[in-house]
């Protein structure tokens, strides 16, 4: 069921979830997006440009960590504003043939605000890797019923 | 490599028509590992009130990089692409992305900062719908930050 605007207040948790990350899921969403840079997929590449190892794009991340939103708001079509910064890299380990993930990102979100008068929540998602932050004010904005 | 000041208030027009299938929002949704049944199932996204699929909420990437390219690749601008990161996103729906829409974006320059021996660089991607009438309808409004990283960075 889709949040009312009614029974939100500032504070209430909207749930969070872990994602698995694996080499393969990089590939394809470098298929997908069409952003094929090295530092995503091939690990001496990464090393060569000073990078501690292959990287998450950090468009997966954002990407992937709305989903917690798309789903709670019952419509994708309801995130009306969406943005972040990007403050740290998600190091994917090479698991490949294993079944292991890579890397696991925790996503949990939260009401940062409430507009009444747009009838819209800002849900402030904290989304973490290896214990740190990796997107920083991650804001969605969601227009609620 | 210097990043060439005189970039800030250039703007890019509208290039190539990029046509959303069904199909890529599937695949695009798929790798971001979303599962709303409003991007896969066209009941589900016309049951929410939708025309068709509905585009995931960082769809409008695909089109805002391809314009990001047109400054990427111009010589005049400087930049090397194995130096570039991103450093920040933001996504304004005026409307959602759906299936069936024939995009096009207009590609601003918004800030050059000196960075160290880098530079950031602010763009702005306005993203419109192509209409039957000839017009164009807007439909998000995408920014990003890019830090190039100078020797040694």
């Amino acid at each position: 069921m889709s949040p009312t605007f009614e029974e939100l207040s500032v504070g209430q948790d909207i749930g969070s979830r872990s994602i698995d990350v694996t080499r393969q899921d990089l590939v394809k969403y470098a298929g997908a997006s069409g952003d094929f840079n090295p530092i995503h997929w091939n690990e001496a590449f990464a090393t060569g440009v000073e990078l501690p190892g292959v990287i998450a794009h950090g468009m997966f991340t954002m990407g992937a960590a709305v989903q917690l939103v798309s789903d709670w708001a019952g419509d994708p079509a309801a995130v009306v504003d969406y943005q972040t910064r990007f403050t740290k890299p998600v190091l994917v380990t090479d698991t490949t043939g294993t079944g292991a993930a890579g890397a696991v990102i925790e996503v949990s979100g939260a009401i940062g605000a409430l507009d009444a008068e747009a009838r819209t929540a800002r849900v402030d998602l904290a989304v973490v890797f290896d214990g740190q932050k990796v997107l920083m004010k991650a804001q969605a904005l969601v227009k609620v019923a | 490599m210097t990043i060439n000041p005189d970039l800030q208030g250039r703007s890019y027009p509208a290039a190539e028509v990029y046509d959303v299938g069904r199909e890529k929002i599937r695949e695009f949704a798929r790798a971001v590992k979303a599962t709303h049944p409003a991007h896969f199932d066209v009941d589900a996204a016309q049951g929410l009130g939708h025309r068709d699929l509905v585009a995931p909420p960082t769809f409008a990437i695909i089109i805002a990089q391809r314009a990001d390219a047109q400054l990427i690749e111009d010589p005049e601008a400087g930049i090397d692409f194995s130096r570039v990161v991103h450093a920040d996103q933001r996504f304004t729906h005026h409307r959602p992305i759906f299936a069936g829409d024939r995009l096009v974006a207009e590609l601003h320059v918004d800030g050059v900062r000196a960075m160290g021996g880098g530079a950031m660089i602010t763009t702005r991607a306005e993203i419109f719908a192509l209409t039957d009438a000839d017009g164009r309808e807007p439909v998000s409004t995408t920014k990003s930050s890019i830090l190039v990283r100078g020797e040694g960075q």
